[in-house]
């Protein structure tokens, strides 16, 4: 029996059967996108809190779309527009929120555990869009759907991670995901930036420093965002990450004709990825742009809705308006 | 007068552990011996109890002046007492900060007048604990206070170490630092290592303390001066206390109940698990514990800071540092330390008396003519930590519904029966 899922805190919690379940639920949602019409019925009358608590455009637009698609109403909270600017605490921020009673949340905040702070303390289903560097889990759930459609299956991967690991939440949550199918991670980047300590975070985690060496044999490379607004520590040239860690065609051709390259976005092209690699044949950028929204749309049709964990929607069928 | 009868009297000035009745009249001892008998006096029955010379709390904050919201001078030695402390060394991290005598005054008086217990303040050692002038410490040694510290934070850098030292040697005042290297805590919020990159909590790594224990130890060899290392966490840090030690130089450390009970595996996104220094590695906790054993480490210090739930009921990263620690120090200490066979008694004992004393200067004995001050605990009874039921104004700590085998039975200062379980 699948254990019923009451948040979405993080992948690290999660079985490998919760996992593939939530995978399998997206795949009707992959094809709904395709419908002339993309509205169902399924949350109409829920609403859903979206609190972005750090800035951010993709995921909440992401979020936005799947929870109207759904039939749900959202209610927003936004970093440049809320009271947390005038010291409010969060947890009075969600005591608010929580007084207009939505049927869900989902938070994005810059504190690693914020997400399990407020689900201790609501009564409502929890979605987890990014803590601090801790998870971001709908990103690796999207990222392993579009692995298990290009690659045709999710176990024994060999993964290579390229960047800033010790500040990434996707990183994790990939390492956590990926792990749970067998994958080999490779952890390439900075050295500052790929501390020994990762490597306990799941089995078969290595780092390597030369980014030749990572690629070799590589099914899957994602590559990171360097993301200079988080680092405590001095910045690095971007000259010398360019040297050493940008994925260029040649390095992937290092890797292999086959090998899929994922990005979770926003991109710095021509900063930690080539402009041709990034729209290139390899790219599943896009892909993981529309299978976001399936992940998302098949939480919360889960996670808000109530749905049984058996029952597997049918797009199409169910109050398509 | 108090006739504490029937009870085991374990003092280590002097090796006693034997079965002795203590004769209280007014603030002193005026008797300890077997089998005694006083017609007018109160009798406390202590059979199946340890009587130890009064417990002396190193490093605590209560608080008072300015912070009243999270403790007071009443609420904060309430607390202590019922943890069995009969003195307790208040860090000078107020609103203001006590750097200067009208502040220590303030807190000598207040005590007076509302503390349950002995109150015995540190100064700050420079002005304002900015590190840059020296703080009025003649004057404040005057008023009271019976060490100096820029607690919070480390004495800011070597060159004003020197300072202070050098004039808190001719004073015969210990200096009590907190160690820390600024540019490597570099805003972390917990023990740098496998836990904090899982949790994606910034993490503060081990050497952050131990460079800046070695720094001190370095100005100590200069200067000669009594230098105390607070809340020592780590391995390294106590290795280069040995080190001091073994050349004879008079350099002590203490080490706080929750670091010989925590360690960084334990932190969860729970703020009650946030403290600086951060829950040390699993390695660095059965060092302590060794130190703890072998004499290395001189006291169990609580650093009690109490926070106002509303300050500690946040994120993580964004809740202040330290949990309170009076009313659960003995406890963990019998039944981290001494039930688990890792200490003796009698060496937990001194770590709550003789040692602190001595990093004080001072002495601390059951004998006739010394202050009455005496802690009676039990080993053995069975009991739960409830945090409700704390005289503390905060609630900040880890330990809550905890059950412990061992606890203070009665507290006695200056004489009077100040707490009795």
């Amino acid at each position: 029996m699948l254990q019923r899922l009451q948040h979405l805190l993080g992948i690290e919690d999660l079985t490998r059967e919760q996992v593939s379940f939530i995978l399998d639920q997206a795949k009707p949602f992959q094809e709904f996108h395709r419908h002339p019409l993309k509205k169902l019925a399924t949350l109409r009358g829920k609403t859903v809190a979206l609190a972005f608590f750090e800035n951010s455009t993709r995921t909440r637009i992401s979020f936005a779309t799947a929870a109207a698609r759904l039939g749900a109403d959202t209610m927003n909270l936004q970093a440049e527009s809320s009271s947390l600017k005038k010291g409010e605490s969060l947890l009075d921020t969600l005591w608010t929120l929580e007084a207009m009673r939505p049927d869900g949340i989902v938070i994005r905040h810059g504190s690693s555990g914020a997400p399990e702070f407020v689900a201790q303390r609501l009564g409502i289903p929890v979605v987890n869009a990014g803590d601090g560097t801790h998870e971001h889990p709908t990103q690796a759930l999207l990222d392993a759907l579009t692995i298990r459609d290009r690659k045709r299956k999710l176990d024994g991967l060999h993964v290579t991670i390229l960047g800033d690991i010790l500040h990434s939440r996707v990183a994790r949550s990939n390492i956590h995901l990926l792990s749970k199918f067998g994958a080999h991670i490779t952890l390439c980047g900075p050295a500052m930036w790929v501390p020994r300590d990762l490597e306990s975070l799941a089995p078969n985690v290595r780092r390597v420093s030369r980014v030749d060496e990572a690629l070799d044999g590589a099914d899957v490379i994602i590559v990171l965002r360097v993301q200079t607004e988080r680092l405590h520590e001095p910045m690095l040239a971007a000259e010398e990450y360019i040297l050493q860690f940008q994925l260029t065609p040649e390095r992937l051709g290092l890797a292999g004709p086959d090998t899929l390259v994922l990005h979770p976005g926003p991109m710095n092209r021509g900063l930690e990825i080539d402009p041709s690699v990034a729209d290139g044949p390899q790219s599943g950028v896009l892909e993981q742009v529309t299978n976001g929204l399936a992940i998302r749309m098949a939480l919360l049709y889960h996670l808000v809705g109530g749905a049984a964990l058996e029952a597997a929607p049918a797009p199409g069928t169910t109050g398509k308006e | 007068m108090l006739l504490i009868k029937n009870g085991r009297v374990l003092d280590p000035s002097s090796n006693t552990d034997a079965a002795l009745d203590v004769l209280v009249d007014g603030p002193r001892i005026s008797k300890v011996g077997a089998s005694l008998s006083a017609s007018n006096a109160e009798v406390f029955d202590a059979a199946g109890m340890i009587v130890a010379p009064g417990f002396i709390d190193l490093h605590c904050h209560l608080r008072e002046p300015g912070q009243e919201l999270s403790e007071t001078i009443e609420t904060g030695t309430r607390a202590a007492a019922r943890g069995g402390f009969t003195a307790v060394c208040t860090m000078p991290n107020t609103q203001p900060i006590n750097d200067n005598a009208s502040v220590t005054r303030g807190i000598v008086e207040r005590a007076a007048a509302a503390g349950a217990v002995r109150v015995w303040p540190i100064g700050a050692a420079s002005v304002g604990s900015k590190g840059e002038a020296l703080a009025e410490i003649a004057a404040m040694k005057d008023a009271g206070i019976v060490a100096v510290s820029d607690d919070g934070k480390p004495v800011a850098t070597a060159r004003l170490m020197r300072q202070v030292m050098d004039y808190c040697r001719a004073l015969d005042l210990p200096v009590i630092d907190h160690c820390e290297d600024p540019s490597l805590f570099a805003g972390g919020v917990m023990r740098e290592g496998p836990r904090s990159i899982r949790l994606g909590l910034k993490g503060i790594p081990a050497q952050s303390e131990s460079i800046c224990v070695g720094r001190d130890v370095e100005v100590a060899m200069l200067t000669g001066a009594r230098l105390h290392i607070a809340h020592m966490s780590t391995r390294a840090s106590l290795e280069y206390v040995r080190a001091a030690k073994k050349q004879g130089l008079p350099v002590t450390c203490e080490v706080t109940p929750h670091h010989f009970t925590l360690i960084d595996e334990d932190v969860r996104y729970d703020s009650h698990y946030k403290m600086n220094p951060p829950l040390a590695s699993r390695e660095d906790r059965a060092a302590l514990i060794e130190g703890l054993a072998d004499g290395s480490v001189d006291a169990i210090a609580t650093d009690h800071a109490p926070h106002h739930p509303s300050s500690k009921d946040v994120e993580f990263d964004r809740a202040p540092f330290g949990i309170t620690g009076f009313e659960t120090a003995l406890a963990l200490g019998l039944s981290e330390l001494l039930h688990p066979g890792k200490i003796s008694l009698k060496r937990l004992v001194e770590l709550f008396t003789t040692g602190p004393a001595r990093v004080l200067g001072i002495e601390r004995k059951i004998a006739a003519d010394e202050p009455a001050d005496l802690t009676i605990f039990s080993p053995d009874v069975a009991w739960t930590f409830r945090a409700a039921d704390s005289p503390s104004k905060s609630r900040n700590t880890p330990f809550d519904g905890r059950s412990f085998r061992g606890a203070p039975m009665a507290t006695v200062v200056a004489g009077r029966i100040v707490y009795r379980r």
